[in-house]
């Protein structure tokens, strides 16, 4: 097996399981930090409990990005030490940048936060998980910005084979960065705000199969309480209420965010690198109509085998240029010139082993692309026109009893994370076969780019990685079965299951004063 | 001289002892899960001495990894991808020892706790075994070419130096976790790790010392021997603090020798960050593997404005938890049961 192969996979997968984890600690964060906020300032205990219930959700999640996190930055150098010799000069600084101003700051402050409860005062308590959620947030720029770079280089000139950095401000205002982050931070918002949703009409669907709430003629909520259950009383309806509504905000806002950097990001796309559009649409020949549907066999990357079979005329242009009638253009038109722009072949370079002085595909997979682009949009709007709909079926207090609309409410919450799963796809497998791409605009440097093929470590064996791959692959999926137990035995239980003063069967009696208010 | 890569040389020495000195003790707690504690609540004793501060130490590692990515790219892509198969097995091991410290109290069984306090253990075993590894042969050499591409297949790595690397840190995070214990608990644990530390810790820092000694032997300058003579004070006196049940003194004594001793070893290397054993004119340093000027002066404004901050306020965490913690302070376990009615 090809190693470059074996390596893509390995980047692929936890790649892209990383960032299941990410834009949910991103989407959460803010929004448990407000709810603290919320609870200093009003001192209603609706808060705590909603602080306490999605912070530990919150929580069992982030470990498990922390823990995945450090196999990214230790894999550019394991299994791509060519590209990190030819990207080191630029590409490292942005990754030591969000250790030293952001990722220490996360997980110190996080640290505190988890057992400051009780320990520290209220108001610096809560100023601990702010910085904490600032560090994630400020953690997510740095890591996009230099995973910008790779598809738009700038702020550099090339010197002896390789791009030296000249100007570190250019990288950090790559106007590919600020696209590509403001719509990861929206499209975690998303994840955050499904995630709230789904959970919370869950407990309101349980607090109504238990006969706790019921309805009045109009419809309206009639909210009880079972003292037998842990935690049920009538505090505890407005803990889900609340939080279903806030949900569904978060993730409208969310959501019309996405659109917004996605159509920005979409129009610098078409400059920067039109094949990866080009490759979006499987449009092989120029045109301005967007395709919504198109049959044939996209794995062959042959045209001649591509029936667009639904197309709405003039919106690929619009997407690309703000208008109707510009043509945009398509793959055939494109690979002649990439030809003779960056080379047909591989280099002859003994290092590429087998590779060496084979011929460049420029077309990326047009299967992945098309559909990861369609998927992204799709899962996209339908979380988006979900949330909306939840916050009208819920306009009288509580959720219908309806079985089936808890379970869609619940298999919503995947909706957002396929949305940006398909996206990250769909943007790294376009810029194929670069890893860096080259930046054909005015700014450009000649010279500075890298085909994927060139960039694996020569001296590590394929079975090596086939030994990573397969590791950290099962133990990612062993992990997920965990995290995913977890976060679903948690959620059911509810606020009692991290109150335990909630639990009314259990009497504490060996309350002394000095215990730890959060222990491992 | 290079004076930037110099610096930045020193800088990275710097991340990594204090990676040492911080995540030393978060390994050596969590082997000393592994048979120290002879009960759940010992064992959470334990693990909460460490449950603030530990993921905070970790970062140590990242940045030091991402520093050298920044400052010496060519170093970093020689000696990870090198050591391919032993990293692999350290990422393994911080994956599981952080998803266990994290998940051990959220289930009810005493299987589920007894699995992530094992994993706990063996994660902080096989990561300390695997950064020593790695920080030796960074200073005793790896069969790489021109290129800085490893010859020899994936295990050429595995030699005396990896196995007296590994064994060194080992070693020392067992006895700095043993004296990071002693200071920070009460009751049966700490008079457990107060005994470990007067008996144990001279054999179990012998692996530490031959290593530093070996270095010293083949590039000491006077620069190193002083470090050297520092580490061997400081130890003494740790040893002897101990013995006299001065706990504070006694940790304070073994992070200076570790910091003194992997001093000594950085600047008795220098300016070889990695030396090849296939032939000199290979080795990387800090003039040939390092970026420009502009790329490490930019690092450098960075890392002089927010490393001293991030001490300041890591420091301000240790303060805030000061207090020993004992059995008495730990509580009781809550069972997490689903809220739905019957």
């Amino acid at each position: 097996m090809d190693p470059v192969d074996i390596a893509r996979w390995q980047f692929g997968i936890t790649t892209v399981y990383h960032f299941l984890l990410v834009p949910l600690t991103l989407g959460l964060g803010p929004t448990v930090a407000i709810m603290q906020t919320m609870w200093v300032r009003t001192g209603n205990e609706r808060y705590l409990r909603m602080t306490k219930f999605w912070g530990k959700l919150y929580l069992i999640n982030f470990i498990m990005g922390v823990a995945t996190g450090i196999v990214q930055e230790f894999q550019f150098g394991m299994a791509w030490s060519e590209y990190s010799r030819f990207v080191g000069d630029v590409f490292g600084a942005p990754l030591a940048m969000e250790g030293l101003l952001a990722f220490f700051i996360e997980s110190t402050f996080l640290g505190l936060w988890i057992f400051g409860w009780n320990r520290l005062p209220k108001r610096l308590h809560l100023a601990t998980l702010w910085l904490a959620v600032l560090g994630s947030i400020v953690s997510a720029f740095f890591i996009i910005a230099a995973n910008s770079w790779m598809q738009h280089p700038v702020g550099i000139e090339f010197i002896d084979g390789r791009p030296v950095l000249t100007d570190i401000f250019a990288v950090l205002s790559n106007n590919t960065a600020i696209a590509a982050y403001t719509h990861t931070i929206f499209g975690a918002l998303g994840v955050g705000g499904a995630f709230l949703l789904g959970i919370a009409w869950y407990q309101l669907w349980q607090r109504r199969k238990d006969n706790i709430d019921t309805v009045d003629a109009a419809g309206r909520v009639v909210v009880g309480e079972n003292r037998t259950i842990p935690g049920r009383d009538k505090a505890d309806h407005s803990v889900w209420i609340t939080s279903l509504r806030w949900g569904a905000v978060v993730a409208i806002i969310g959501f019309a965010g996405v659109a917004i950097t996605g159509d920005y990001q979409a129009k610098l796309m078409f400059e920067q690198q039109p094949m990866k559009m080009a490759a979006a649409e499987a449009a092989c020949a120029d045109g301005t109509g967007f395709s919504v549907l198109a049959f044939g066999d996209l794995a062959a990357q042959d045209c001649s085998q591509v029936t667009t079979v639904i197309e709405i005329p003039g919106l690929l242009s619009f997407l690309a240029n703000g208008d109707f009638t510009t043509e945009v253009k398509g793959v055939n038109t494109l690979v002649p010139i990439y030809q003779d722009k960056y080379g047909t072949n591989l280099p002859d370079n003994p290092i590429l082993g087998d590779r060496a002085g084979q011929a460049i595909d420029y077309v990326p997979l047009m299967a992945v692309t098309y559909w990861g682009f369609r998927l992204m949009i799709g899962f996209g709007a339908l979380a988006a026109f979900a949330a909306v709909v939840a916050l009208w079926m819920t306009r009288k207090g509580t959720v219908p009893k309806s079985k089936w609309l808890m379970r869609l409410a619940l298999l919503g919450i995947l909706a957002p994370f396929a949305a940006s799963a398909a996206g990250w796809v769909f943007t790294e497998m376009g810029r194929q076969p670069f890893v860096v791409a080259p930046n054909p605009t005015p700014g450009g440097i000649d010279g500075v780019f890298m085909f994927t093929a060139s960039a694996v470590s020569p001296g590590v064996e394929p079975w090596e990685m086939i030994v990573s791959l397969v590791a950290l692959t099962l133990v990612y999926l062993a992990l997920l079965v965990v995290e995913v137990g977890l976060l679903w035995k948690y959620a059911r239980a509810g606020v009692a299951g991290v109150m335990p003063e909630l639990d009314e069967s259990h009497d504490d009696t060996d309350k002394t004063d000095d215990v730890l208010a959060f222990a491992y | 001289m290079d004076v930037l890569p110099t610096i930045w040389f020193v800088a990275i020495g710097a991340l990594w002892i204090g990676y040492l000195v911080l995540e030393g003790f978060d390994l050596g707690v969590g082997m000393h899960m592994l048979f120290t504690g002879r009960s759940d609540a010992q064992r959470r004793v334990m693990l909460n001495t460490i449950g603030p501060v530990w993921d905070g130490n970790e970062v140590w590692l990242l940045t030091a990894g991402a520093a050298t990515f920044a400052a010496f790219p060519l170093w970093y892509a020689s000696l990870f991808s090198t050591l391919y198969l032993p990293l692999v097995l350290v990422l393994l091991g911080l994956i599981f020892r952080a998803v266990s410290i994290e998940y051990r109290g959220k289930g009810a069984t005493e299987r589920w706790t007894r699995f992530w306090d094992f994993s706990i253990g063996i994660g902080s075993l096989v990561v300390a075994f695997g950064i020593g590894a790695a920080l030796a042969l960074t200073t005793t050499g790896l069969p790489i070419n021109e290129n800085g591409d490893r010859v020899g297949g994936p295990f050429v790595w595995l030699n005396g130096y990896a196995i007296l690397g590994g064994l060194a840190v080992i070693g020392f995070c067992l006895v700095h976790g043993a004296a990071f214990l002693a200071l920070k608990t009460d009751g049966p644990i700490r008079e457990k790790t107060g005994k470990f530390l007067v008996r144990w810790s001279p054999v179990f820092l012998l692996p530490i010392v031959a290593w530093v000694l070996i270095i010293q032997f083949q590039h000491g300058t006077i620069l190193s021997w002083a470090l050297v003579v520092i580490a061997v004070v400081a130890v003494v006196i740790a040893w002897l603090s101990a013995r006299a049940g001065r706990e504070g003194r006694a940790f304070t004594g073994i992070a200076v020798f570790v910091a003194a001793g992997a001093g000594a070893i950085f600047a008795a290397v220098y300016p070889v960050v990695l030396p090849s054993t296939l032939d000199p004119a290979f080795s990387l340093t800090v003039s040939n593997a390092s970026s420009g000027d502009y790329t490490l002066m930019v690092m450098s404004i960075v890392t002089g404005i927010f490393l001293p901050v991030v001490i300041a306020y890591q420091a301000w965490t240790y303060w805030v938890f000061r207090k020993r913690i004992s059995e008495t302070h730990i509580p009781t376990k809550h069972v997490v049961v689903a809220a739905v009615g019957k």
